[in-house]
């Protein structure tokens, strides 16, 4: 691509390959974490509420170094995961991608959980009563209904995995080809001399991702409004 | 017996007893809002699990707390039409009805055909009219092949036109389904068109259950019915269309003139006679412009609170209520087991009250 260069290009395709892998391993997390907050009715909900919505609020840089507490080599997760499995997480482009999870799963809840309180419970009785499973009931009226809902916060998600910058740059640094990420490219580019241009070019990057995830997924919420009321 | 209900459960501020045994045929739990109604249908559904009780259809056991037998909502195989239609709405009008598996082939044409489907099936919801989408909710039901029907006030949500317009469907699948049904209504005309057992509720308790002729003709009842709303039934037989515009009927004490009634001749219908609207006369009244005359014995007299009194009235072996003032009765010096005559006139009786007669069980 002649508009950015190897550097630039080389952030650009590591971001995307971390937030693909972010949401595409949250994802299944996201919908029953979702599914649970809007419709359990459990004691403890409001709390678990408020610590899926924690990494919105705490200071990025305290996420990523709770993360490395857990996840680093000698943490108690990640130290299990390299001695049973041999997976190492910290200072990885997977420990990136882990990082933008966790910081994009309050978007991605919270799009989802929308979708879904908007779902009369009375049409999953229906689709009882006429002899279908929990499961079919789920997949052939629940899922349809919200399944703008589910794209919106998995497209939400994805932009705020590209843009990830405090937690990741903490937990897995800034090295790069491994965990130089976009944000990570323009923050190092801002540091070097001359180094004004590219930064520049990756902004122009970024802005683009953003505002096209936004318009994507406020075409999704649209459309999960627009299929509830059955036009 | 094809329903079986004996269910108790307590709500913060209501507590619900309720025990009857329903045939087949249209079964109509009647009763103010409030009453229990809706909570009884939802616990033969299985969406609400009473306390205690049981519950069973066509002998098949649905619920026993007592031997912990809860069947699941989607293996009771039982149709549910709720009052606000529920049609899924990402779905088109086809794609409703043949959501139950088991809703194919030649069902799927008859049901259309009963319910005049034909011309929205490729609609959505979203595009259907209140009356469309109720009856696409009870085409899904039926297609479902339920070992019963359950209607939940289907009309309730409906205003006066759409509901004339989906009576006469009701009549129909009531007749030719052959799925027995319990119907849920507060609308006293609902009960007089459709059912052929009521079970009466009152504050969570069943008040009286019984043939709907039987309880619709009881004085008694008057006052739970509504006295505006309270009548009998009477059956009859369509002899001829006259060229004024009025059908002859032939009825248990004499013909019968009503507006024109859109049944062939030879059709039994029933009529539902409002007890309001019938004169009492001791001797045969002359130069009269009521048409119908009615000879019966008074079977009974009922003295509520207020300045009425309800008659009961034999005529030829049916029976026939009279909603008329303390003073007139004793004015007329009524009492039981005399002659008199019910006059009613004609234009009394519209389409509403005419339907088709109860199915025997």
């Amino acid at each position: 691509m002649a508009f950015l260069g190897p550097d630039e290009w080389q952030a650009v395709a590591l971001s995307l390959k971390v937030a693909c892998l972010a949401v595409a391993a949250s994802l299944p997390f996201g919908l029953g974490m979702a599914l649970l907050l809007a419709r359990g009715r459990f004691p403890g909900r409001h709390l678990l509420n408020g610590i899926v919505h924690l990494p919105l609020i705490l200071p990025p840089v305290v996420t990523g170094y709770v993360l490395l507490l857990g996840f680093g080599r000698r943490g108690p997760i990640g130290g299990f995961l390299e001695s049973v499995f041999g997976i190492v997480v910290a200072f990885r482009w997977t420990g990136a991608a882990l990082a933008a999870a966790i910081m994009a799963f309050p978007l991605m809840v919270r799009a989802m959980r929308l979708a879904i309180e908007s779902v009369d419970p009375g049409l999953e009785e229906a689709a009882a009563t006429l002899g279908a499973s929990r499961l079919r009931v789920f997949l052939t009226v629940t899922l349809p209904l919200i399944l703008p809902g589910v794209i919106a916060g998995a497209i939400l998600a994805f932009a705020k995995a590209m843009g990830e910058f405090g937690a990741t740059i903490t937990f897995v640094s800034n090295i790069p080809g491994e965990t130089r990420t976009v944000p990570s490219a323009i923050y190092a580019f801002l540091q070097v001399p001359g180094g004004e241009a590219s930064a520049l070019r990756l902004v122009v990057v970024s802005v683009v991702v953003a505002m096209a995830a936004l318009v994507v997924s406020e075409v999704m919420a649209r459309r999960v409004t627009a299929r509830v009321a059955g036009r | 017996m094809s329903l079986s209900v004996a269910i108790r459960h307590s709500f913060a501020d209501f507590a619900l007893d309720v025990g009857f045994d329903a045939p087949a045929g249209v079964t109509v739990l009647f009763g103010h809002s409030g009453s229990g109604k809706s909570t009884v249908v939802k616990a033969v559904a299985g969406l609400l699990r009473p306390d205690a009780g049981r519950i069973s259809v066509n002998g098949r056991v649905l619920l026993d707390t007592a031997s912990r037998v809860s069947v699941p909502v989607h293996r009771r195989g039982l149709g549910y039409v709720f009052q606000d239609g529920r049609l899924f709405p990402h779905l088109t009008v086809q794609g409703n009805l043949t959501y139950a598996r088991r809703a194919t082939g030649d069902r799927f044409d008859s049901v259309v055909d009963i319910l005049g489907l034909g011309r929205l099936l490729d609609r959505r919801p979203g595009a259907l009219s209140g009356g469309e989408a109720q009856r696409v909710a009870i085409g899904r039901a039926l297609l479902s092949d339920p070992a019963m029907l359950l209607m939940d006030e289907p009309l309730a949500a409906l205003d006066a036109p759409r509901k004339a317009e989906i009576l006469p469907f009701l009549d129909r699948l009531c007749s030719e389904s052959g799925v027995p049904i319990l119907y849920v209504t507060h609308a006293v005309a609902e009960v007089a068109r459709l059912a052929s057992h009521i079970v009466l509720l009152e504050n969570g308790r069943v008040l009286r259950s019984g043939p709907a002729a039987q309880l619709l003709a009881d004085p008694a009842l008057v006052p739970h019915m509504g006295v505006r709303d309270a009548g009998a039934l009477l059956n009859a037989r369509v002899v001829a269309h006259h060229p004024d515009g009025l059908t002859e009927l032939a009825g248990p004490g004499g013909p019968l003139f009503l507006p024109g009634v859109s049944r062939a001749p030879g059709d039994r219908i029933r009529v539902r006679i409002l007890a309001q609207d019938v004169i009492l006369t001791r001797t045969r009244p002359k130069g009269l412009s009521a048409l119908n005359i009615l000879e019966g014995t008074i079977r009974t007299m009922h003295h509520g609170d207020g300045p009425g009194v309800v008659v009961q009235l034999a005529v030829g072996d049916e029976h026939l209520l009279a909603r008329i003032t303390r003073r007139s009765a004793e004015t007329l010096e009524l009492a039981t087991g005399q002659t008199c005559f019910a006059v009613l006139k004609s234009v009394a009786v519209s389409q509403v009250d005419i339907a088709e007669p109860a199915p025997t069980p």
